[in-house]
């Protein structure tokens, strides 16, 4: 049986979805201005002698100098050392706020928070007074007699690490977080009237479920952490050179735009490759929580 | 006589100044379906969880068989529960979830596979072992949920309106689904439910609660037929609440004095289907309404009482011409008729 459509039915639905569709222009146009052009024009810059002329030779300079590579890796080790550190922290954190009752965790958000709504700069600062030969945390340790010497905390990698986790932990708790409270608590309740102990609980139903929370929160992180420039500048004292500063310096020393915009381009591949990576993890915990359930 | 399974001792637990339950005692055989039946907040849930150690009392013991449970964490309680909305783990399968307790228990996996399997057959589930949960209806949730409770054969099983998600025609089919379930495993059940209907087909006894207590406990008959208290008489079913003198005797000997509950459905229109000990109740037809099995008629007594009256469609001969507004009178047999003590209409 075949009906005859109106016509003036299908045209006030074609419409109404046109009108949705033009909802999204302004984003769209937003996106394309501030994010792909750019991107384009560094791309471009990429390929350009400081003259003017197209060359590769700003990629053969880059990619050959030692100081690249490290950068590549220092950024790798924060990246993932940010992450790691996030993961450990924040995953018991959330798990704490979730268990708890709404009304205190609301007041442990809000701390968990407070620091989100602090100038990156003022709380970087913050941690070198803390952190440095002579600041709070040394000044206690020596003064109590834990340590003979002062601990190098600031203007190294363990500074920079402990500036960089403190700022990202509020973003990666919020997805966990939500995730966690997502979860039925009557699930709890089955698995532990079924004879799971709590650990059993947290590995065999807290932590599947709340998987994807975590996946997101460590999505932010990375993207975060790969890009991080305040944090490094200030507290790795010219130690900890990952490729943000490395394209500061390389622009604001040497004025390089070719160079820089190698450098600018090596970090969004790097991106895209953790990104890559990072959906292929994601299906394989998937496939081997399915398998793993089997019995 | 037979071991008790589970024993309530003066149980209390308030919250704030609400009081949720208010010295709850009771004992369950082994192997017994007892049915925890009331309105929302009467307790029933809270005494279930209380049992599933999941509400801890501030007061009163729980026994398993002779073992102190009153302390003991839910997972060492070795009990089956069937939560209202199943409880699925939705990261598993369906096998994975009915094997998830053995799998806890450290049964080898070839033997808590073919365990599962078995369980998913008993409870009708063949073939979709490997399904998805966010796949099935409703009706196979709950298989699964009931599946997975049973699996390990626990001494006890706490079911919390198990059904009530379901609709009519499905909710009734796993009434007897359960039933037939429990008369074969024999595992003591405690069920919770707030339909009185669905309390009197399946259970051996039932416990109705109101406020936190437990008003009346018995075989659902003597339930229906003999309420010890106003409330239960009007939770189970149409029930009609005679003040004294509104009633009198079919012989004409003196009537009762105290206050009577007579059931919308014991009422005959005929005197002669009535004993003579039986009642008569005399008034004026404000309503009828015909229900399909049967006809619904509100009477108003002379005390400006109302009583609903319920006549079987097969022996309404006369219901079809009664008019609202004309004068009747409505009998019932004397062994419908239930005093209720210490009761006022």
């Amino acid at each position: 049986m075949t009906v005859v459509r109106d016509p003036a039915l299908a045209a006030d639905a074609r419409r109404e979805r046109r009108f949705f569709l033009s909802l999204s222009l302004p984003a769209l146009f937003i996106v394309g201005l501030a994010a792909i052009l750019p991107i384009l024009w560094i791309i471009r810059q990429s390929f350009l002698t400081t003259g003017g002329e197209y060359t590769v030779g700003n990629y053969q300079k880059v990619l050959s100098s030692g100081l690249t590579w490290s950068a590549l890796v220092t950024t790798l080790e924060l990246s993932l050392g940010t992450l790691a550190a996030c993961i450990l922290l924040g995953t018991p954190l959330a798990l704490a706020l979730a268990s708890v009752r709404p009304r205190l965790a609301n007041v442990l958000m809000a701390f968990v928070m407070l620091p989100l709504w602090t100038s990156i700069l003022v709380r970087t600062y913050g941690w070198l007074v803390l952190l440095r030969r002579d600041g709070l945390i040394n000044a206690a340790l020596t003064g109590s007699g834990l340590t003979a010497e002062p601990l190098p905390l600031v203007y190294n990698f363990t500074g920079t690490l402990i500036g960089m986790v403190h700022y990202m932990l509020p973003l990666f708790l919020l997805p966990v977080y939500a995730a966690m409270r997502d979860i039925d608590p009557n699930l709890i309740r089955a698995a532990a009237s079924m004879g799971a102990t709590l650990r059993q609980v947290i590995r065999t139903v807290i932590m599947p479920l709340s998987a994807g929370g975590i996946f997101s929160g460590s999505i932010i992180v990375l993207i975060y952490a790969i890009g991080f420039f305040i944090t490094p500048a200030v507290l790795g004292g010219g130690k900890v050179n990952p490729l943000s500063t490395r394209i500061e310096r390389t622009l604001s020393t040497f004025q390089d735009w070719g160079s820089a915009s190698v450098l600018g381009i090596l970090l969004l591949v790097l991106m895209a490759l953790i990104g890559v990576m990072l959906l292929a993890a994601r299906r394989l915990v998937a496939q081997n929580t399915v398998e793993a359930s089997h019995a | 006589m037979k071991s008790l399974a589970i024993t309530i001792e003066s149980v209390h637990k308030a919250y704030g100044s609400y009081v949720a339950l208010d010295d709850v005692s009771l004992d369950i055989q082994a192997g017994e379906f007892l049915t925890l039946l009331g309105p929302s907040g009467s307790g029933k849930t809270t005494l279930l969880m209380a049992l599933a150690g999941f509400v801890r009392p501030d007061s009163g013991k729980l026994f398993l068989g002779d073992r102190d449970i009153t302390r003991l964490p839910p997972n060492k309680r070795d009990i089956g529960i069937v939560f209202q909305n199943y409880a699925l783990f939705p990261h598993m399968n369906v096998l994975a979830n009915v094997a998830y307790p053995l799998v806890l228990r450290k049964v080898p996996r070839a033997e808590a596979r073919q365990r599962a399997l078995d369980t998913l057959a008993r409870v009708k589930l063949d073939g979709l072992a490997e399904r998805n949960i966010a796949a099935l209806s409703g009706g196979q949730r709950q298989r699964v949920a009931l599946a997975r409770a049973i699996v390990f054969e626990p001494r006890v099983m706490l079911m919390d309106e198990p059904l009530s998600a379901l609709d009519k025609n499905l909710r009734e089919t796993m009434q007897y689904e359960i039933r037939r379930l429990h008369d074969h495993l024999r595992i003591t059940t405690i069920y919770v439910t707030h339909d009185q209907r669905e309390a009197l087909i399946m259970s051996d006894r039932i416990a109705v609660m109101n406020s936190g207590r437990i008003q009346q406990i018995d075989t659902p008959q003597r339930i229906y037929d003999r309420p010890s208290t106003r409330f239960v008489a009007e939770f189970m079913g149409e029930a009609n609440i005679v003040a004294p003198g509104s009633a009198r005797r079919i012989d004409g000997a003196e009537a009762s004095h105290e206050t009577l509950m007579i059931r919308a459905e014991s009422f005959h229109l005929d005197a002669k289907l009535v004993g003579g000990d039986g009642v008569a109740l005399e008034g004026i037809l404000r309503t009828k309404a015909f229900r399909g099995e049967n006809w619904l008629l509100t009477l108003a007594l002379d005390g400006g009482q109302e009583v609903l009256v319920c006549i079987p469609a097969a022996l309404a001969g006369g219901c079809a011409e009664l008019a609202a507004g004309q004068r009747m009178t409505a009998y019932a047999p004397a062994a419908k008729v239930h005093a209720i003590p210490g009761a006022t209409a």
